[in-house]
């Protein structure tokens, strides 16, 4: 009989899922938005998604080497991040610009904090909103979906959250001049992996199924988004349909690190980027807010954490 | 303290047939789940540690070169949180030292006896008509006999039957959840010995002067279900009293005290409290049984029922096994080890809350449920938390696992303590779900050392 077996604490099974199957299955769930994005616009998006994961991957591995930490490379949060990022861009975005933002991504919103589990800030918004801020108008070119899907040359046209907000402008009350079926399929302008909304649900279901993503973040923030847009004179639906709102509530704003680790948690977050979303869009400078909103409330993800806790069984709810 | 909690979840872990959180690992009870309970030959030596209990130890009544006869007291209690121990088998006494312990990290006093040959046979002071016996005299008999809690937590079962005068017990439960998986003891006992658990359960109510009892048992044993069913519709069996076998849904931990009182009654038992404060007391089955030999065969707690399991083990079994036997003779009776490449990990009770052993060398004791011999799962490093949330999704008792951890890693006990670190039962289902394999149980247990050792001065 063997006489040295191995000693742990218990619990002596594990769970199969790990971070990297979570982020394989992240990858997988993207996919049907990475092909429809190829699809809607052409070649441009694919070079942007490929630009954007190679840099991503690369700076994660540089980054390990450089500051001598383990390789964290290989559980595929890099790559995840890579293609998030990419799906917040144009796809007409020059490609030294995706660089310079997959680099920032994981370079200071990522390993600058700590790697993955320590960052504050969704590392795929957090690089696009500092290349907004450095180059607004290239962030904001947007194009029509091409006809072909060979074709790079693109024709510059304004998102339906932009026809909405330049009628508003103009004093008018605003149809965004594309059918639901448009904002359903993604045959519109927008951001490169935003748009396909039956891609993206899709890949959603994929996460519900494997229990990666909880339906509080999305629920409330899609709902919170539908019902203020009601007091705000817009379409509920549109609203919902239109915008990153998709991308954002089930891929953005469910990220693992940086939201509210508890039930209650989750519901307040939802309904911060909700509302913050619903303001931007209305009253913001940009026609679009899911991105900012987002980020703002990972700020207030830690706060949410401490305050918003469950009540240990057994005992009453205490609030603070 | 706060009595009447129950609150909407409450409400919902009743309509729902379970609690809140939880977790449903593999179950693994296929390799023995059929197995009928087979009794292992007499060992030829027993080790019997003088604490297998949660209390004091024990005292030894013999010394070295005594001859004993199976079921003789060879320890006493010492006060009343505690459990005499007896003779497994008639031989004389050889040693009383230090011996390796499977739960108590140091070696603990323990007394060793090697048979003589012929072997004894033992006879029981048979009591039969238990019906005259008053509750007190009952509850002796328990005492006498050295019965704790067998479903792992080894608590001297007299203690738990005599809640505090000022509490209105009403309700028995009796736990036959066995929700750990590979695990069948309780389950074979219920379907082999039902007769013998009722009459156990009798004689609990006797004692608790209760007329209520819950027989808790999970889906995944309809055939236990069945049969006890049939028990408790029995109404000349209970006297008047109401038995009411729940099947609660399959689930880790429903099996753990406080789980399972708020699956049955929609009560939680309050922080730091006991399923009394709710008039609750909960016995597993294997102590009902136990309490049946012990009242009507007066046989003490000297042998009891382990489920020998694992991938590693050539010929898993449940086994009647006598206390003071080593693992290494249960191990051998099931067929011994296969060889194989991966390391071996040898658990005591079940791979969620079992402990990992280092040796054979060990003996069963009273609160051995099983012996499991399984390939030691793939080391995968520990990564820092990713703030996932879903050891807060499982959690049993509503905490932040992953909080907890956090600060038991930088030592910062008076934050795991803010964060009620001594709520948790350390069931791991956080751990079990932890998909950044962080040893959150393991630090746990820290911060609960830490903060004994701060009290201290």
């Amino acid at each position: 009989m063997p006489d040295n077996f191995t000693v742990s604490a218990s619990p002596h099974i594990r769970s199969r899922l790990d971070t990297g199957t979570v982020m394989r299955l992240m990858c997988i769930s993207l996919a049907p938005a990475v092909l429809a994005s190829v699809y809607i616009f052409g070649l441009n998006s694919l070079f942007v998604i490929v630009v954007s994961v190679v840099t991503c991957v690369l700076t994660e591995l540089l980054c390990n080497f450089v500051f001598r930490k383990e390789i964290t490379v290989t559980d595929g949060s890099a790559a995840v991040t890579g293609i998030l990022f990419a799906f917040t861009l144009p796809p007409t975005t020059p490609l030294w610009m995706v660089v310079i933002g997959g680099f920032l991504a994981i370079f200071v919103a990522k390993q600058l904090f700590g790697g993955l589990g320590y960052n504050i800030f969704n590392p795929a918004l957090a690089a696009r909103a500092i290349l907004l801020s450095s180059w607004p108008v290239a962030l904001t070119t947007w194009v029509k979906p091409v006809s072909s899907f060979l074709a790079v040359d693109a024709v510059t046209s304004a998102t339906p959250l932009g026809i909405i907000k330049g009628g508003a402008r103009a004093g008018g009350v605003a149809d965004s001049a594309y059918s639901y079926l448009d904002l359903f399929l993604g045959t519109i302008p927008g951001s490169l992996g935003e748009t396909c909304k039956i891609a993206l649900l899709l890949g959603a279901i994929l996460l519900f199924i494997f229990k990666i993503i909880d339906w509080r973040i999305p629920f409330t923030y899609i709902a919170t988004v539908a019902v203020l847009s009601i007091p705000l004179g817009r379409d509920p639906l549109a609203a919902v349909l239109s915008g990153g709102l998709i991308l954002g509530a089930f891929f953005m704003a469910t990220d693992l690190v940086t939201s509210p680790t508890t039930r209650g948690g989750k519901l307040l977050f939802g309904l911060g980027c909700g509302v913050l979303t619903s303001l931007i869009r209305s009253f913001g400078g940009f026609p679009e807010g899911v991105c900012y909103s987002i980020l703002f409330m990972n700020c207030l993800t830690p706060l949410i954490d401490k305050y918003v806790q469950p009540r240990v069984f057994g005992t009453r709810r205490t609030w603070f | 303290m706060i009595a009447k909690n129950k609150g909407y979840m409450g409400l919902i872990a009743g309509i729902f047939g379970s609690f809140k959180g939880g977790v449903h690992p593999p179950e693994h009870k296929e390799p023995t789940e059929s197995k009928p309970i087979e009794r292992m030959p007499l060992p030829s030596r027993v080790v019997i540690p003088l604490q297998q209990h949660t209390g004091a130890m024990c005292e030894p009544v013999v010394k070295v070169g005594d001859e004993v006869k199976e079921g003789q007291r060879i320890g006493q209690a010492r006060g009343f949180i505690s459990s005499p121990v007896h003779a497994s088998i008639s031989g004389v006494i050889t040693a009383i030292a230090n011996f390796p312990h499977p739960v108590i990290p140091a070696p603990v006093r323990s007394i060793v006896i090697e048979s003589k040959n012929p072997p004894v046979p033992a006879v029981w002071d048979k009591t039969g008509d238990w019906s005259a016996l008053s509750g007190k005299d009952l509850l002796g008999r328990i005492s006498d006999a050295g019965i704790v809690g067998l479903g792992g937590a080894a608590f001297p079962t007299h203690v738990k039957l005599s809640p505090p005068k000022e509490t209105a017990v009403d309700t028995l439960i009796i736990n036959g959840v066995e929700c750990e998986p590979y695990l069948t003891s309780d389950h074979r006992l219920m379907v082999e010995r039902s007769r013998d658990v009722v009459e156990g359960v009798k004689i609990l109510l006797k004692i608790l002067k209760v007329r209520r009892a819950y027989i808790a048992i999970e889906k995944n044993k309809p055939d236990a279900i069945e049969i006890m069913q049939k028990h408790a519709a029995d109404k000349s069996l209970w006297n008047g009293a109401t038995v009411k076998v729940v099947p609660l849904r399959v689930k880790y931990p429903q099996g753990a005290e406080k789980q399972l009182v708020s699956a049955i009654l929609r009560k939680e038992v309050p922080s730091g409290g006991l399923p009394f404060h709710v008039g609750a007391v909960v016995q597993n089955v294997g102590t009902s049984f136990a309490v049946y030999e012990a009242v009507v065969k007066g046989k003490p707690l000297i042998e009891r029922i382990v489920t020998v399991s694992g991938d590693r083990i050539r010929e898993p079994k449940n086994l009647l096994v006598r206390i003071g036997t080593a693992f290494a003779d249960v191990i051998e009776y099931a067929g011994g080890i296969i060889p194989g490449e991966r390391h071996v990990k040898v658990i005591m009770g079940g791979p969620m809350m079992g402990i990992a052993q280092y040796t054979l060398d060990l003996p069963v004791i009273k609160g051995t449920s099983g012996i499991l011999v399984c390939n030691e799962a793939r080391p995968r490093k520990s990564l820092p938390c990713v703030k996932c949330g879903a050891c807060v999704e499982v959690c049993p008792m509503n905490l932040m696992p992953c909080r907890i951890a956090d600060f038991a890693e930088r030592d910062d006990f008076a934050q795991c303590e803010t964060y009620h670190v001594r709520d948790c039962t350390e069931c791991g289902a956080c751990t079990y779900v932890c998909m950044s394999n962080r040893p959150i149980v393991h630090l746990v247990k820290y911060a609960k050392l830490g903060l004994s050792k701060a009290k201290k001065p």
